[in-house]
């Protein structure tokens, strides 16, 4: 990821900025310009909870290039407090003891060291 | 709209091929595709690729393979649509047939994966996912896969040997393909037995990595009689997105791209199910096979693994599907697999398909997909008597 892409994804990877749809509610992650419920265009920022439960979840055992050292590693579907899903890492556990409907929280570490600076952003682990 | 018929098929084998560059394999199936038809010539030529330019750093594929053909004046472009580049190429190849724009279009699907590390290919196919929301957790493709088995077995209470009998009735197809990458008989102790790639899904039942390509040349129906000797014709393209991400969806046990691309192909096509002799389906994993069984109208809900256990989609079976070996067999060369799936419905349509052939064969459906469950297309082919 170039160093302008970094910053310019600050908001989101660190503090999980999303967007609400004035006209219909609904909530979005990441934030879009329209919303993809009701079409409506009227969206508002909206900074996400960070606390959710464990839909679906895998442990990478063969990692893409970039995340070579960090396997094996679980990835999951995290449906948050207000309705949103996301993917994530699940970090701070033991793969075998993951369950869906697992309770997670979010929590700011290293994704990725990828020439020469390091990335930070979100996973999540059980609360 | 004009009719849209197959005039001529070709491909190379998958594989290993590190004496052939990407060029060379589109040029090779290209050259078959005409020879066949008996025609060197084409209005159109469009590249069905995925990931030329990262790993060949070459773009601009489609005049590039015109050129190669000494087809230079034809119009000519890359179709890129993930691991669905190959039927969207076809797709677009009948868009043009069917209005009048272009008389014949050579569709060639082309990928060359194995110059690059496992960890660079990995990388390269999980480009057909959000890069700042989904490849950025480290999910590669296939462990976006994995999610979907999981949720699947959890939802049917399917049994792990349940989707592994899908692959290894791949493999028993592909061993009389001389085209198929892997043509060696695999058994559900073996696929259990494999390394797990992501949990719950083993090696032997993961597509893998090769090389290949596959063409065919496209023409009006009405053109197609004066030229071909058995045209095929393609009663039906169409194709369906989905909410980019996998994880933006309520429900990871069916693509509902993959249930709207079915359901416009077989209105407009004026068909069921029922009436489809022969079927090839995108098995990028072995649990998406079976989801696409019952997605397409094959198996009810949840019975994909009967209708699997009983043989139903073995040679001879209720409804024959990946005859030639599928993904995991034959192979899974990413943007040219969408064409391969062509190539070997009209091989049965033709009754060319030798021992895989599916007596009486009259129709054929193939599925794509890009992504995970992104973009899928659908066509039905028909025999022309
Ligand atoms: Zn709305």
């Amino acid at each position: 990821m170039s160093v302008p892409n970094y910053l310019r994804e600050a908001p989101r990877r660190q503090r999980m900025e999303g967007t609400r749809c004035k006209g219909c509610g609904a909530i979005h992650f990441p934030p879009r310009a329209v919303c993809d419920r009701c079409g409506g265009r009227d969206l508002e920022r909206e900074e996400l909870s960070g606390t959710g439960e464990l839909v679906a979840y895998t442990v990478i055992m063969y990692p893409p290039k970039g995340f070579e050292n960090q396997a094996p590693y679980a990835i999951g579907i995290v449906q948050l407090k207000e309705g949103v899903r996301i993917l994530s890492q699940i970090a701070d556990c033991d793969p075998m003891e993951l369950r869906e409907g697992m309770r997670v929280e979010i929590v700011i570490r290293r994704i990725r060291e990828d020439g020469g600076f390091i990335e930070y952003g979100y996973k999540f682990r059980p609360v | 709209m004009r009719g849209v018929a197959i005039i001529g098929i070709g491909c190379t084998k998958v594989g290993e091929h590190w004496d052939k560059s990407l060029r060379d394999l589109a040029v090779e199936a290209s050259l078959r595709a005409m020879e066949d038809a008996g025609l060197y010539d084409a209005d159109y030529v469009l590249v069905g690729n995925m990931m030329s330019g990262y790993l060949q750093n070459q773009e601009h594929l489609g005049a590039l393979v015109a050129d190669s053909l000494g087809l230079q004046g034809a119009g000519a472009a890359k179709v890129e649509a993930a691991c669905a580049s190959g039927g969207m190429a076809v797709h677009m190849g009948c868009q043009l047939i069917a209005s009048g724009a272009a008389d014949s279009v050579l569709v060639v699907g082309a990928e060359k994966m194995t110059d690059a590390t496992t960890p660079e290919v990995t990388k390269a196919l999980a480009m057909a996912e959000d890069q700042e929301y989904s490849a950025y957790t480290g999910a590669s493709f296939i462990g976006l896969n994995a999610l979907v088995a999981r949720a699947y077995m959890k939802a049917y209470g399917v049994e792990p040997e349940d989707m592994a009998l899908f692959s290894v009735i791949c493999h028993k197809h592909a061993l009389d393909n001389e085209f198929a990458q892997f043509r060696f008989p695999i058994t559900v102790e073996a696929v259990m037995n494999s390394p797990i790639v992501a949990d719950p899904l083993h090696l032997l039942e993961c597509a893998g990595i090769g090389d290949g390509a596959a063409a065919v040349l496209l023409a009006s129906l009405d053109g197609a009689r004066k030229i071909a000797d058995a045209p095929v014709e393609l009663l039906a393209s169409t194709v369906s997105t989905d909410k980019f991400s996998l994880h933006q969806r309520d429900d990871l046990t069916s693509f509902k791209a993959a249930r709207a691309s079915a359901e416009a192909a077989f209105r407009r096509a004026g068909l069921r199910a029922e009436d489809i002799d022969v079927l090839e389906v995108h098995d990028a994993s072995s649990a998406l096979g079976l989801i696409a069984l019952e997605d397409l109208g094959f198996a009810e809900r949840g019975k994909a693994a009967e209708l699997i256990r009983d043989g139903g989609i073995e040679i001879g079976g209720r409804i024959p599907t990946n005859t030639f070996g599928g993904l995991k067999a034959r192979g899974h060369p990413v943007g040219a697999t969408g064409v391969y799936q062509i190539v070997e419905l009209t091989r049965q349509l033709r009754g060319e398909a030798g021992k895989n052939q599916v007596g009486g064969a009259e129709r054929g459906y193939a599925q794509n997909i890009g992504g995970a469950g992104t973009t899928i297309t659908a066509h039905i082919l028909g025999r022309v008597d």
